[in-house]
């Protein structure tokens, strides 16, 4: 492997020398099909068709009257097959899965998008499929479980280290040095080993690319800022690719938890908190302790609870090029609030990170500003968090009534 | 005296070496430390001491585990090199550091090397650290003179074989099969063919590890690997019966292995 995957000093491959040669093999493939027309032709096709895009860009109207600055716009990734962005990666990677003669899949996922939408791919593509899972993260999401067992894919709760994302992906790393051989690991997010954060920005890049063309159509011009929640970094990617050479400012929203000046957040970017080091497979700014061990981190949001984060967002951090903000789950939670009254739009709690972020700073720009929100995905999934967080007291009467009955 | 020399010497009179593994802190630093004398008595040839960390993604559930416990209690890097320092004060054989290069690299490679080499340890291995992403590493280890590991699996080239080969000293890890620690391996004519393979590749002494777990692994291994490692199952065999159970457990691999049976046999010849 020659172009060892960095961006700046971020990235590279730290992997066990028993997986040397699936990665060089994965390389090979992917550099195939990035450069035959007929492999993003049936991509596309496959998109246009089992998914739902282009995705809509959506004109926020209620909510940019309420501001009363900038004018709002949301692309509207939650209106992909299953719910997210997540769609647009693991369509891809199956597609290269299938080309690369593979018969299983395994992922990681935290909120369980990432898992749903590899479950559905494989149920489509006809691989078996194995996703692993925090034991954390099967608690607060438990409908995202049950979907994945439907799709037929085996679910296995990881109950080491903080069982959330991050002990996922070692768990789907330990499984994949097992059995490369049959399996391809469809990593969820812009981060691991070269090629994964190259690879999974390319597919998420479609985002981006739908969005500028449907804003200069729509507008005749581009937005002033584009909002994207960061977890581990696809969705930002995937919206941010289509502005990196244009005059538009490019802003990040990671979650700041209980608060950035408390222990419990995930913010490796915004905060002061992250430092740089190596760890599941390559070299970004972690949550981590002088001695290199990995903390634990918190966000209400699943998908945004992870110790990592992409190592070309860390390079475009160091180079000025995207501004990182952090929200706290209590300004997810209005912001979320706000939108579905207002706009009848129900992101997911990842998602929702991003407008707060742009509720923030939307009053202070003129109307000839247009701002672009990124809703990476729909916010259903997370009905028991949601409810909980809003104390809804005919949701908790509800579940009572279904306890009992089950309990009976 | 370099690593690969003193493990020839030691060669000349066993045909075998055992290698052992431990994580330090766990069950607890002091455990730590009556391990490896128990290890040392019952005549095993040179210890590789592990620095958890709290991703190790090479290792399986049960060395995962003992890496949470250790830093649940407290092993620090600090406290851990201050451990690895006492046993070399202690025991006359060579002991190697075990990690994952996050711990290098927030302590400062070319530091944590230096460290290394003030404390006595003759060496490391650093799963996750390929050569092409090593190169301080390796250059602190070779200004240290200090034996960087380096790894073989079964995945692994004849042609890449050689490529790692070119930056090993004192012997080369042969990874028995794929996965990660802890699991059963199939010591079968497949693993004959791919150690003829690795013999080709190095002339350096060769170790297997990975699933090693009684008396007739080693003896298969004989005359085919110079260093037979054991990793989970003394780790195991603390969990289930205790520290003292080791010594047992360590005789029973290789009865000619002990240090009174080697003095025997020396006496013989
Ligand atoms: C809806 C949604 N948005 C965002 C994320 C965060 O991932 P990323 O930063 O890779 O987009 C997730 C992850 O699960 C998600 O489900």
């Amino acid at each position: 492997m020659i172009n060892r995957g960095y961006y700046g000093e971020f990235g590279g491959v730290f992997i066990p020398e028993i997986l040397t040669t699936t990665f060089d093999e994965l390389v090979e493939a992917f550099e195939k099909v990035k450069t035959d027309p007929s492999f993003w032709q049936e991509y596309m096709y496959i998109m246009s068709t089992y998914s739902c895009r282009p995705t809509p860009l959506t004109f926020a109207e209620n909510l940019t009257r309420h501001f009363d600055g900038a004018r709002i716009y949301i692309k509207r990734e939650d209106l992909n097959h299953t719910g997210a962005h997540k769609a647009n990666n693991v369509m891809g990677q199956g597609l290269l899965a299938k080309r690369m003669g593979k018969s299983r899949v395994i992922a990681e996922t935290g909120a369980g998008q990432h898992g749903v939408a590899t479950a559905t791919m494989a149920a489509r593509f006809g691989f078996k499929c194995t996703v692993y899972m925090g034991e954390v993260d099967v608690e607060r999401q438990r409908p995202n479980v049950f979907w994945m067992e439907r799709l037929g894919a085996e679910v296995i709760p990881v109950a080491d280290g903080t069982r959330i994302l991050k002990d996922a992906i070692n768990e789907a790393f330990r499984d994949w040095v097992t059995n490369m051989d049959d399996t391809h690991y469809v990593l969820g997010t812009a981060c691991g080993p070269h090629p994964f954060p190259e690879m999974v920005s390319y597919f998420q890049s479609i985002m981006g690319k739908e969005a500028r063309e449907q804003i200069l159509k729509r507008e005749g011009k581009l937005p002033s800022r584009v909002y994207a929640c960061v977890g581990g970094g696809s969705n930002a990617l995937g919206i941010f690719s289509a502005f990196l050479d244009d005059r538009v400012e490019l802003v990040g929203v990671e979650a700041a938890g209980e608060g950035l000046d408390t222990e419990r957040h995930a913010s490796r970017l915004a905060s002061d908190n992250g430092s740089v080091g190596v760890a599941q497979g390559y070299k970004t700014y972690f949550l981590q302790d002088r001695d290199g061990q990995m903390k634990e981190t918190h966000s209400v949001a699943a998908g945004l609870d992870y110790v990592g984060v992409s190592p070309i967002l860390a390079w475009h951090r160091e180079r000025g090029r995207i501004r990182f903000e952090a929200a706290t789950d209590s300004e997810v939670l209005d912001a979320m609030a706000l939108t579905i009254r207002k706009e009848g739009l129900i992101p997911a709690l990842e998602s929702a990170h991003a407008f707060v972020q742009a509720f923030k700073e939307a009053p202070d720009l003129s109307a000839d500003d247009i701002i672009l929100i990124n809703q990476s995905g729909r916010g259903d999934k997370d009905i028991f968090t949601i409810a909980e967080a809003f104390a809804d007291p005919g949701w908790k009467e509800f579940i009572q009534k279904k306890g009992n009955e089950y309990g009976a | 005296m370099a690593l690969e020399m003193v493990l020839r010497n030691k060669l000349k009179e066993k045909d075998i070496l055992l290698m052992t593994h431990i994580v330090l802190g766990y069950p607890s630093l002091e455990d730590s430390f009556k391990i490896v004398e128990t290890m040392v008595d019952s005549g095993v040839d040179l210890i590789e001491l592990q620095v958890p960390f709290s991703e190790p993604i090479a290792d399986g559930p049960v060395i995962v585990r003992a890496n949470q416990r250790a830093l649940q209690r407290g092993a620090t890097v600090k406290a851990c090199l201050n451990l690895a320092e006492r046993v070399v004060r202690k025991f006359d054989i060579p002991f190697l550091i075990m990690t994952y290069y996050n711990i290098l690299f927030c302590y400062g490679v070319h530091d944590f090397v230096s460290a290394m080499a003030k404390r006595g340890l003759q060496g490391a291995i650093i799963p996750d650290l390929p050569p092409e992403e090593g190169h301080d590493y390796l250059e602190a280890m070779k200004a240290y003179d200090l034996a960087p590991i380096l790894i073989f699996s079964p995945a692994t080239s004849d042609k890449r074989m050689k490529y790692l080969d070119s930056f090993g000293r004192g012997f080369i890890y042969c990874v028995a099969r794929k996965g990660v620690t802890g699991a059963d391996t199939n010591f079968s004519t497949g693993l004959d063919s791919y150690l003829v393979r690795c013999r080709k590749a190095s002339s350096l002494p060769l170790a297997v590890g990975f699933g090693i777990k009684e008396r007739a692994n080693v003896d298969f291994l004989r005359g085919k690997a110079d260093i037979a490692v054991i990793g989970t199952e003394t780790i195991r065999k603390v969990e289930e019966m205790g520290v003292a159970s080791v010594g047992d457990f360590i005789r029973s691999l290789s009865p000619v292995n002990t240090n009174s049976l080697g003095g025997v046999e020396a006496e013989g010849e």
